[in-house]
């Protein structure tokens, strides 16, 4: 999977590798157990300081989205997580509310925005669904 | 972590005109720090104190933990100086400059400078005043590394350079970076590369140091606040972290540092009509904060008011 960064942005360099990651992952672009760049070889592959990359998968590991295996590299991990199912509906929750709120602002009816989700739902590889 | 640099009210003056204004500045080891400033903002003058180029007329810089004053030559081998312009001496083939180079950093890396110039190929026959902008900026950037300097004090070194040839060279600075311990102080005007490579910025006005923070931290300090009255706007109370301030029309546009809760309250109380706060990217930020006045635009298309004449555009 290729990254790329924007500097005319507004969004922070580490933060656009991190949702690219998280994209990545949640398409199925990027399989668990994959092994991910070096933080030495991306930095040259994107020309940024090495600083900005380990912070990027440091954010992704606190996620839970990569961790580290000492002398191998980085790797996606497994799926599966630690947040209760009541944290998870909240987090989502407060997603859903911004997309929402953008969607009756955009004048969609609520039977749209459904069909919408579930056409785009599609693009994405899910898991069985969380417990 | 020790401070590679450190300054101390390091000043220059000519004559009445305060070039640095008591410049104090800590830069730790391992930093990319990105000295940005405009056009005769102090920055050049700067760097040139940090290597003993110019005498300070006042303060105090250590470099490496000497005095700039009393640098050691052992010092001054551990640090590499580009100046604005890669000044290299064109009667010299490429071949010549690297050995009177070499000549003074004896323990200097002859193959990884033969791998750079090969690398750009670069060949040592070649004279370096046929050599392109793009090609003397390699040459002079390869002179400046091979000795493998600890600390790397770079004045604009992109300066006309062309876009690939840019990419290029902060490539070199990547590698650079990857090498632990290097520490890199460099003055650029293209935002998006000091975005990529810096940890911390420094923003020069007027001779002063007036910001230094990472990167990240100046970004998310600095919002543009486009507020529109729909009518002649009014004007402002003073008001925490406001630093620009111009009329356009029957808008103010504001750029604050640290917009917050008690700033947005002060402008809503002069009952306008919206106030939309505007994230900036690094450029746009930089250019927002070091902007000076403007001259207010007249009201243009549509209504003219008391009675002004067309013919007025023109005085705008």
């Amino acid at each position: 999977m290729g990254f790329f960064i924007d500097t005319a942005s507004r969004a922070p360099i580490y933060l656009q590798l991190v949702q690219q990651v998280r994209e990545g992952v949640a398409r199925g672009d990027l399989c668990p157990e994959e092994r991910l760049p070096s933080v030495r070889q991306l930095s040259r592959d994107l020309v940024v300081n090495p600083n900005t990359v380990a912070r990027a998968y440091t954010e992704l590991e606190r996620e839970g989205v990569l961790v580290t295996r000492p002398g191998l590299g980085v790797f996606v991990a497994q799926p599966g997580t630690e947040l209760t199912k009541a944290a998870r509906d909240r987090r989502l929750g407060e997603l859903l509310d911004h997309f929402l709120t953008e969607a009756v602002h955009l004048g969609y009816a609520a039977e749209q925005v459904v069909r919408l989700v579930t056409q785009r739902a599609q693009q994405f590889q899910w898991h069985a669904g969380a417990k | 972590m020790a401070d590679v640099i450190v300054t101390q009210r390091l000043s220059k003056y000519y004559g009445d005109k305060k070039a640095v204004d008591n410049l104090t500045l800590r830069i730790a080891e391992g930093t990319v720090y990105g000295l940005l400033g405009r056009n005769g903002a102090g920055k050049s003058t700067a760097l040139k104190m940090l290597v003993g180029m110019v005498q300070p007329s006042h303060g105090r810089a250590h470099i490496l933990g000497e005095d700039v004053a009393t640098l050691s030559p052992q010092t001054r081998g551990r640090v590499a100086y580009m100046a604005e312009g890669h000044p290299l001496y064109t009667s010299m083939t490429v071949g010549q400059a690297v050995d009177f180079t070499l000549g003074f950093y004896p323990a200097a890396d002859k193959h990884l400078l033969g791998q750079i110039l090969d690398h750009f190929s670069l060949g040592r026959t070649l004279r370096i005043g046929r050599l392109s902008k793009g090609q003397r900026a390699q040459v002079a950037l390869a002179l400046a590394i091979a000795p493998d300097p600890q600390l790397l004090i770079l004045d604009d070194p992109t300066l006309g350079l062309d876009t690939n040839v840019r990419r290029d060279f902060l490539e070199s600075m990547i590698q650079i970076i990857q090498r632990r311990g290097r520490t890199i102080l460099f003055s650029s005007h293209i935002l998006g590369d000091v975005e990529r490579v810096a940890d911390r910025i420094g923003i020069m006005i007027d001779g002063v140091l007036r910001v230094d923070c990472p990167v990240e931290h100046f970004k998310r300090s600095v919002r543009r606040v486009l507020v529109e009255f729909g009518r002649q706007p009014p004007p402002l109370p003073p008001c925490e972290g406001l630093v620009g301030d111009w009329q356009i029309g029957t808008q103010r546009e504001l750029v604050f540092v640290n917009f917050g809760p008690r700033q947005r309250a002060a402008l809503e109380a002069l009952n306008p009509v919206t106030v939309d706060v505007v994230e900036l990217n690094l450029e746009d930020a930089f250019i927002a904060y070091t902007r000076g006045p403007r001259r207010p635009l007249p009201l243009f298309a549509g209504e003219t008011s008391h009675g002004q004449s067309i013919g007025d555009q023109g005085a705008a």
